[in-house]
């Protein structure tokens, strides 16, 4: 008896896990449906949960549209620029923060974190003017700035935990031998840490990547694809705005499979 | 090392000297940039939205209250947090508990559940719409099931209340992962002996987690609600995908008013309400869920 009511509450157990993986693959597999769908897998009534009629060709026609392809490389210029900003800034600040005990380390990591309960996204709005002026408004340029002031704090406090993570003795016993700061820094603790910078990069790629408000605001023209979407949203027929919600999330998911191992490191530090 | 900084001459002091200035060289360029990009248009934002034609005026909040849609997209908005962000902890707390049971197969269950990491809200709300638009696959379900009749709306602005529950669902769809990552991290730092303890003094799993787990989850469940609340006001994206303007939200009302009228001033008017009301929202998590550090391992 007892052994059957284990038995009972091991599947139930199992079946909780199962749905819940449905839960998020599901929804992934209907939009890619609907993306490789085309025209008539839209008005097609009642719809099937199998790919009948799916093909590549609804995609394609999708990314022949005039300022998709354009958006899209919009996209991936201003995500690699963000990528580029938020490390090269947020790996000296967090080196110093792990390495060094300064006055107004603690100030520091309290305005990182400080930035997370504003909504940054939205101090885009008066930035349309000072663009404007500088030449950066309608630029990929611009966007990137923009989404490296959501990133850097990310990077500089995750990079602050790989650093830590790292015995200082390391970087002493190479000064020891006669190596500058630089040096060890570059031959003894960046080989460490790159696996969990590369991470903390692909993060910084994929915070860019997904935002729709500042890149909407910041742009006209030169739109990314999050802010071509939004522009073309309502007029767009539907096959076409599931083939780009496909497009937007292939990549990051990718990018998330890519940096799986290193998602709780970066939660567990940037958190406390 | 101590030995070395003990000695006196110069190339030490030198040394020491730029130590002590060398991690204020490695912060400046990224204070420096949060400033220009953070602090400036911070204060940016609040001095647009008090002037009016080049004098201080509060004619912008007035104009923000005044129209019509400001009482719906408050509504709107807190409605939403209210709903989705108590649902999405439970949810991502039951997670959490369930990986920590799971025997086998946890890095591959653990990946799905947090893909909508890095789905963007416009692609959550376009994800959502394919299956609740009106030849989307919900209607086709239900129609096979015989369930309805034929073709049925769900996301007009004459059925807000199935509006409302596909926006509550692309969310829970879409945010949950990152609140599920974050109390995961915190759960694996709780000590295992803790339950260990306890099930030699035979609590129940029920007691273990109410006594042992739920404080000392604290400081990571606080991180998590600041961090969605904070996201969950900015709400946007999602909202438009779905319903488009059938269901104003406050961040949206700001895009219309930069994008669409112009009114940059009555843009930061309502930027800066969204921002009181996310500080409000973390203030209130710091002071209701403080943490002693005495009670935590």
């Amino acid at each position: 008896m007892r052994r059957r009511v284990r038995g009972a509450r091991k599947l139930l157990f199992a079946s909780g896990v199962a749905v819940l993986c449905a839960w998020i693959l599901v929804p992934i597999y209907l939009i890619a449906l609907g993306a490789f769908g085309g025209r008539a897998g839209v008005f097609k009534w009642p719809k099937s949960i199998w790919p009948g009629d799916a093909s590549l060709d609804a995609l394609w026609s999708f990314m022949r549209i005039e300022g998709v392809w354009q958006a899209a490389l919009n996209s991936v210029i201003a995500a690699v620029l963000t990528m580029v900003f938020s490390i090269a800034l947020g790996l000296p600040a967090g080196y110093a923060l792990a390495r060094y005990p300064f006055k107004g380390a603690d100030a520091f990591r309290l305005m990182l974190l400080m930035t997370r309960a504003f909504p940054l996204a939205i101090l885009a709005l008066p930035l349309t003017v000072v663009f404007i002026r500088l030449g950066l408004y309608d630029t990929p340029l611009g966007v990137a700035l923009v989404h490296t002031a959501l990133a850097l704090p990310f990077a500089a406090l995750i990079s602050a935990g790989l650093f830590a993570g790292i015995p200082r003795e390391f970087e002493e016993a190479a000064w020891v031998f006669g190596c500058s700061r630089f040096t060890a820094f570059r031959r003894i603790v960046l080989p460490l840490a790159l696996p969990g910078i590369a991470a903390a990069a692909i993060f910084a790629f994929v915070i860019s990547w997904n935002e729709v408000f500042a890149a909407s605001v910041l742009t006209v023209t030169h739109r990314t694809l999050t802010a071509y979407l939004l522009a073309v949203l309502s007029e767009s027929p539907l096959h076409y705005r599931f083939a780009g919600g496909f497009i937007l999330i292939v990549p990051s998911v990718l990018f998330i499979f890519a940096v799986r191992k290193y998602l709780f490191a970066m939660w567990g530090v940037s958190n406390r | 090392m101590q030995n070395m900084t003990q000695g006196a001459d110069a190339g030490h002091v030198a040394r020491k000297a730029r130590g002590d200035v060398l991690p204020y060289l490695l912060i400046a360029p990224a204070i420096l940039f949060l400033t220009l990009l953070f602090l400036v248009p911070l204060v940016q934002t609040i001095a647009l939205s008090f002037t009016t034609g080049g004098a201080w005026s509060l004619g912008n909040y007035a104009r923000m209250t005044g129209d019509l849609n400001f009482g719906v997209a408050i509504r709107n908005t807190f409605m939403l947090v209210i709903a989705v962000i108590p649902l999405q902890v439970a949810l991502a707390l039951g997670m959490g508990l369930m990986l920590q049971k799971l025997a086998r197969g946890r890095d591959i269950v653990l990946w799905i559940w947090t893909i909508p990491l890095g789905v963007s809200d416009l692609a959550a709300g376009l994800v959502w719409l394919a299956i609740l638009q009106n030849t989307g696959y919900l209607n086709s379900a239900l129609f096979k099931l015989g369930l309805i009749a034929g073709q049925t709306a769900w996301l007009n602005a004459e059925t807000p209340v199935t509006l409302f529950i596909g926006i509550v669902l692309a969310e829970m769809w879409r945010a949950t992962a990152i609140v599920l990552v974050i109390l995961v991290a915190g759960l694996q730092l709780i000590p295992k002996e803790f339950g260990e303890a306890a099930d030699i003094f035979g609590a129940t799993p029920w007691v273990k987690f109410r006594r042992i787990t739920l404080p000392l989850l604290k400081p990571s469940l606080q991180s998590a609600l600041i961090l969605r609340t904070v996201l969950a006001f900015e709400v946007f994206a999602v909202v438009y995908a779905l319903g488009g303007r059938n269901f104003p939200v406050l961040t949206g009302e700001a895009f219309v008013w930069q994008n669409e009228n112009q009114n940059y001033g009555v843009a930061a008017a309502y930027a800066v309400l969204i921002m009181a009301v996310s500080l409000a929202a973390t203030f209130i998590y710091l002071k209701a869920l403080r943490a002693r550090p005495e009670t935590q391992p």
